[in-house]
């Protein structure tokens, strides 16, 4: 499978067992295995158009099925409407396959899951994992009355050490007493709404959690998501092309037709460098230096995007 | 000296692209065939060739010999089952005729290798279903060397493998430690240009499913698999030898040693996996490809002396580049 490898899915089961949250399975639409993964993981699924992480809550090892939980954003993009108007039992989707971000650390004597609403989504593939592992997980989970969701899973899957919570100063006791009572080699995990996970962070803090036994999920600097669309000019051949979210400048100056030197395609090699004339680049690579980064007047097409709606090229 | 059997050279992975040897984060997409002058490597990750049953019977010496080569972590076993399952998928799906695995439940596998004779059913995480530890198992069934680093704290540890072809290192030396430490003594010039951290940056990235290789090089003198730090005392004084043969015996018994390195992100540990598959051809065999030839000279002839000395080429690399401008097109192998 290539970076830019696409997965056709299917979906095989789509409920809401509480208000606002839809539970989908999903399989590939040839049927047969999936790509495995990492507890934790998410998926990039198309929602008509538009990139959404949405995190794994199946069980990664040779899965046929992918499970994900959809919470419907009323705010949002349009992505979570979209998987809840449309996503039904037979609808096909398009997906990246699954990355991984917030992966349980080998080393862990204990895990300490605390999750916060929706966030319970990846703690629930971590709890699957450490079951079939053997391995010592507790959880903390904070939710609205009656929006619980994987609230079963959670109890089904961790027993007597998952603590549910409705009562948000209950758990803020709770979680300071269980911050303070951990041994030595445990390992803490968050993920929740942003004011919870702050929360968190700082009473962990306070409680001399060093930084590296503390991890939260972040699809935000996921080095190589999949980005916002813009537009490219190429001066001399007197083109625009347009870079898709997901697609990367160097495959959108390919498919143009346009020989740009490459190696990694992970922006480390340094091989396809290209001068940058108007525009401002957002570097994601590996290769520039802080000055040349900060220069903006080269950037490494393989990964690296425009910050505004458009960029200028020399070629 | 060791012997000095030629391998086979069409599917040998000739490392220079250029007359110019530059240190370099030279990672590439794994699985893409690379023609060479004299043939094709590259379209697996894991390679089996003439050498196979040759190369795992020395491994089981050396392992018999060395119980050092082999280590495993305890807490690194879910990572060693997903390195075994990884790798055994690898092997099929690249070698169908003579390599099966078949699933026979959820976790149970069967596995029949036809080159060895050899038929196992393993149970994903069930170290007694396999007559070995999982990692010492599985490398009894592939050429490749094999590393599990763990990622902590922002960083990667070497924690677990089975190595017994290393060129100039020592497996149990490194264990334990950081990968950034483990290339403490890369010469100065390459550690100013970020080599390194990049590379740890970049495998840090890496995700399940897109494996990524690399090449290194390096010179030995004859068909020594292991030139393991271990071994010192047996091949360091056959570098000044050399000088001492005949030039026959010279093109016969240096070798251009290349790795092929394979990172891949584990699909369910989350851990890495380090494979390194060593090739090693004569100068004589070289020398038969003529754009092998011209160019191996011109990038022996021009490397810094810094990196020649730490690649250990300095007591040879003269007299590697004059045989190599004097060996006639197609004269250096009589096959
Ligand atoms: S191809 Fe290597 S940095 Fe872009």
């Amino acid at each position: 499978m290539t970076a830019g490898a696409r997965l056709d899915l299917v979906v095989t089961a789509a409920t809401e067992p509480v208000p606002g949250v839809r539970c989908l399975r999903l399989a590939a639409a040839g049927g047969g295995e999936l790509p495995g993964f990492v507890p934790g993981s998410h998926l990039v699924v198309d929602c008509g158009g538009r990139p959404n992480a949405y995190s794994l809550t199946s069980d990664g090892l040779e899965p046929t099925e992918y499970a994900i939980s959809v919470l419907l954003v009323e705010d949002g993009a349009g992505g979570s409407r979209w998987a809840h108007e449309r996503l039904d039992v037979g609808a096909r989707v398009s997906a990246r396959p699954p990355r991984s971000a917030f992966p349980p650390v080998a080393r862990a004597r204990r895990h300490l899951l605390v999750a916060g609403g929706i966030g319970v989504t990846p703690v629930v593939s971590h709890l699957r994992a450490a079951r079939r592992r053997g391995q010592d997980a507790r959880v903390l989970y904070l939710h609205r009355a009656g929006r619980g969701a994987h609230a079963a899973d959670v109890r089904e899957l961790a027993g007597d050490r998952a603590e549910l919570f409705t009562d948000r100063r209950a758990f803020t006791a709770r979680l300071d007493e269980a911050l303070a009572d951990q041994p030595l080699g445990a390992h803490l995990y968050l993920c929740g709404p942003a004011g919870l996970t702050d929360r968190v962070l700082a009473a962990a803090a306070a409680r001399g959690w060093p930084a590296s036994r503390v991890h939260t999920e972040r699809f935000g600097p996921d080095a190589l998501g999949p980005g916002d669309p813009f537009t490219v000019t190429l001066t001399r051949v007197g083109t625009t092309v347009a870079v898709p979210a997901g697609g990367s400048l160097l495959e959108a100056l390919e498919r143009a037709g346009v020989d740009v030197r490459s190696q990694c395609r992970r922006g480390v090699c340094g091989e396809c460098r290209l001068p940058v004339t108007g525009g401002q680049p957002l570097h994601r690579d590996l290769f520039l230096s802080e000055e040349a980064k900060a220069a903006g007047d080269s950037l490494m097409p393989c990964v690296s995007r425009a910050a505004g709606p458009h960029l200028e090229v020399p070629l | 000296m060791a012997g000095t059997e030629a391998q086979p050279r069409r599917g040998f992975p000739f490392p220079f692209g250029e007359d110019r040897y530059r240190y370099s984060t030279n990672v590439e997409p794994a699985r893409v065939p690379v023609s060479t002058a004299a043939g094709r490597w590259g379209a697996t990750v894991v390679d089996v060739d003439g050498e196979y049953r040759r190369e795992l019977a020395e491994r089981a010496r050396i392992l018999a010999a060395d119980p050092t080569r082999h280590a495993a972590a305890p807490h690194l076993r879910v990572a060693a089952w997903d390195a075994v399952l990884t790798l055994l998928r690898e092997l099929a799906a690249s070698y169908p005729a003579s390599m099966r695995l078949s699933r026979l439940g959820a976790g149970r596998w069967r596995w029949e290798n036809r080159l060895l004779g050899v038929v196992a059913e393993p149970v994903y995480g069930d170290d007694a279903s396999l007559p070995a530890e999982p990692l010492r198992w599985v490398a009894s069934q592939l050429q490749e060397d094999l590393v599990l680093l763990d990622e902590r704290a922002g960083q990667l540890w070497v924690e677990a493998g089975v190595v017994t072809f290393a060129a100039g290192w020592s497996f149990g030396f490194d264990l334990g430690m950081s990968f950034l430490e483990i290339h403490g003594p890369v010469p100065s010039s390459v550690h100013r240009e970020g080599v390194f951290t990049r590379a740890q940056e970049f495998i840090r990235r890496l995700q399940p499913h897109e494996p990524y290789r690399r090449t290194n090089w390096g010179m030995t003198v004859g068909r020594r698999l292991d030139t393991s730090l271990e071994r010192y005392p047996e091949w360091a004084p056959e570098r000044a030898r050399i000088l001492t043969v005949d030039d026959a015996a010279f093109g016969r018994l240096l070798h251009l040693r290349v790795e092929v390195q394979h990172l891949l992100r584990l699909p369910d540990s989350g851990a890495v996996l380090f494979l390194i598959r060593t090739y090693l051809l004569p100068l004589e065999a070289l020398a038969a490809v003529e754009p092998w030839r011209r160019r191996t000279a011109e990038v022996l002839a021009t490397l810094p002396a810094e990196i020649a000395e730490y690649k250990g080429l300095a007591p040879f690399r003269g007299r590697a580049v004059a045989w190599l401008r004097a060996a006639r097109p197609g004269t250096g192998d009589p096959r």
